[in-house]
């Protein structure tokens, strides 16, 4: 099967999305990782104002069968989170580029997208 | 070593499963969704490949006699037609496996006085294990393995009866739990038993191996995974050999594992008097449901604590149950821990609030 790939995202080939509009950039994982992960059940997500960092993780992506740490593509300070999925993980399946986002974070250096993988890099990856 | 494929393997390929190895097996783990299989057999029916349990086939004048003293249970007063859970012990009582003994009827054409059904992967030790007593023994038996020459389909559901009556000459309704008949699914000489895994009613079919796919697609429903059979026996809190209970990582007795009903003391079994000294004087620690009031999954090894922080045990099965939409799990606790009781399990170093809770967690 094929899977979506958006050509207006960043990716990481951990298979998180990066979405940058004006120096921020709203953060999720991909139609095709979350194939792989199956039914989310649970997601744990840092808060309001803590920083992550490019290549690191900051939370965790549970499915009924896996648990799946989540990667930052970029460094900077989360701005917001995506509550809805406290009572609705299965956004996650459902809408993984829509209202299954994970989280939006203010950039601390847009220079950090330069080493993100474009639609094409990704699509490649998961071919 | 190459993994062992089930009769199915290339249906299930076709089919789009997703793979997993599971006792020495490659297993589809999951067709659609984990959540849609587990909720079709709930609410409908599935159907599931079961071919990687055992099958040993256990025929001679001491094939009774030789079953029985290597399981917990009596098995000796089974009519054909008739079957029981029961769990095979050392002589320490410690739990190499769990099993259904089942007394074929008299008209399947495969030659079994007993049908011994160990879990997947155990198939070849237990064969010797029957082997070994039965010369040590000196009984009149012959212990064939047939795992790889019969199929095995579990069809689980509460229309699992309206389904496979369709498909089979079998008188459906005389048949009760535990009870085994045999007859035609799909034209196929089939061991029908109402038994399964799900705490649904159902079925598990075995015939023979080269027509696996003349009944398994015979029988046109959801099919399912082990992903779906992992949570729905946890909702059922029923046992996972080699999980909640292992010889050598985790050895238990059936007493602590929950499952003391499947012992019977008036039989005499490898084990037995062992078990005689746990009857009488209890346990230290006993299988308890847990159930998670914070939002999280306890997953197997998560550490269980007291609503204090002292270490109680820890998670041996867990998952998210589908059907509650909470997190649920086993462990071994220290037997004084009553149910009801509030607890934690602590969740990649965070502790979330739980209780202890009775299994099953469903009413069923």
């Amino acid at each position: 099967m094929s899977f979506d790939v958006p050509d207006d995202l960043r990716y990481l080939d951990s298979h998180e999305w990066a979405r940058v509009d004006d120096g921020s950039a709203r953060i999720g994982i991909s139609e095709f990782a979350q194939d792989e992960l199956g039914d989310v059940v649970f997601v744990d997500l840092p808060a309001e104002g803590e920083e992550v960092a490019a290549g690191e993780d900051f939370g965790v992506v549970e499915s009924i069968k896996a648990v799946s740490d989540i990667y930052a593509p970029v460094s900077g300070t989360v701005t917001a989170v995506n509550d809805d999925l406290a009572d609705r993980p299965e956004l996650v399946n459902e809408a993984p580029y829509g209202d299954g986002w994970l989280i939006e974070v203010d950039l601390d250096d847009e220079s950090e997208l330069d080493d993100l993988l474009s639609a094409d890099e990704y699509r490649d990856q998961i071919a | 070593m190459a993994l062992r494929q089930p009769p199915l393997a290339e249906s299930h390929e076709a089919s789009g499963a997703t793979l997993t190895e599971f006792g020495g097996w490659e297993m589809p783990v999951e067709f659609d969704s984990i959540r849609a299989e587990h909720e079709a057999v709930r609410e409908s029916v599935g159907r599931f490949d079961v071919s990687h349990m055992g099958q040993l086939a256990v025929t001679g004048p001491d094939a009774g006699r030789l079953t029985n003293r290597l399981v917990t249970n009596d098995v000796s007063d089974l009519d054909p037609g008739e079957a029981n859970y029961a769990a095979i012990t050392d002589d320490r009582g410690v739990m190499l496996d769990d099993t259904v003994v089942s007394r074929p009827p008299a008209d399947w054409s495969v030659e079994a006085d007993y049908l011994v059904v160990p879990n997947a992967g155990h198939d070849a030790e237990m064969a010797d294990r029957w082997v070994d007593h039965r010369d040590a023994w000196e009984l009149d038996a012959t212990v064939e393995n047939r795992t790889e020459s019969l199929a095995m389909v579990a069809l689980q559901g509460p229309d699992s009866r309206d389904l496979l009556a369709a498909e089979t000459d079998a008188d459906l309704g005389e048949l009760g739990r535990f009870e085994t008949t045999v007859g035609s699914v799909a034209g196929v000489e089939t061991l029908v038993s109402r038994t399964g895994y799900t705490g649904e009613p159902g079925y598990e079919l075995i015939y023979p191996w080269d027509e696996a796919e003349t009944v398994w697609s015979a029988l046109d429903c959801q099919r399912c995974g082990l992903g779906a059979r992992d949570t729905l026996r946890l909702e059922m809190g029923f046992l996972l050999s080699g999980q909640d209970f292992d010889p050598e990582d985790n050895p238990r007795n059936p007493y602590e594992a929950g499952v003391g009903f499947a012992v019977d003391l008036d039989s005499e079994f490898v084990g037995r008097d062992a078990l005689e000294g746990v009857d009488v004087e209890g346990v230290e620690e006993k299988l308890r449901g847990i159930e998670l009031v914070d939002r999280g999954v306890p997953r197997e090894g998560y550490p269980v604590e007291s609503a204090d922080g002292e270490r109680l045990g820890e998670i041996t099965s867990g998952t998210m149950s589908p059907t509650l939409g909470r997190g649920i799990g086993l462990a071994y606790l220290p037997s004084e821990v009553g149910l009801d009781e509030p607890v934690r399990v602590s969740v990649r170093g965070e502790p979330k609030k739980a209780r202890t809770t009775a299994t099953p967690f469903l009413d069923r």
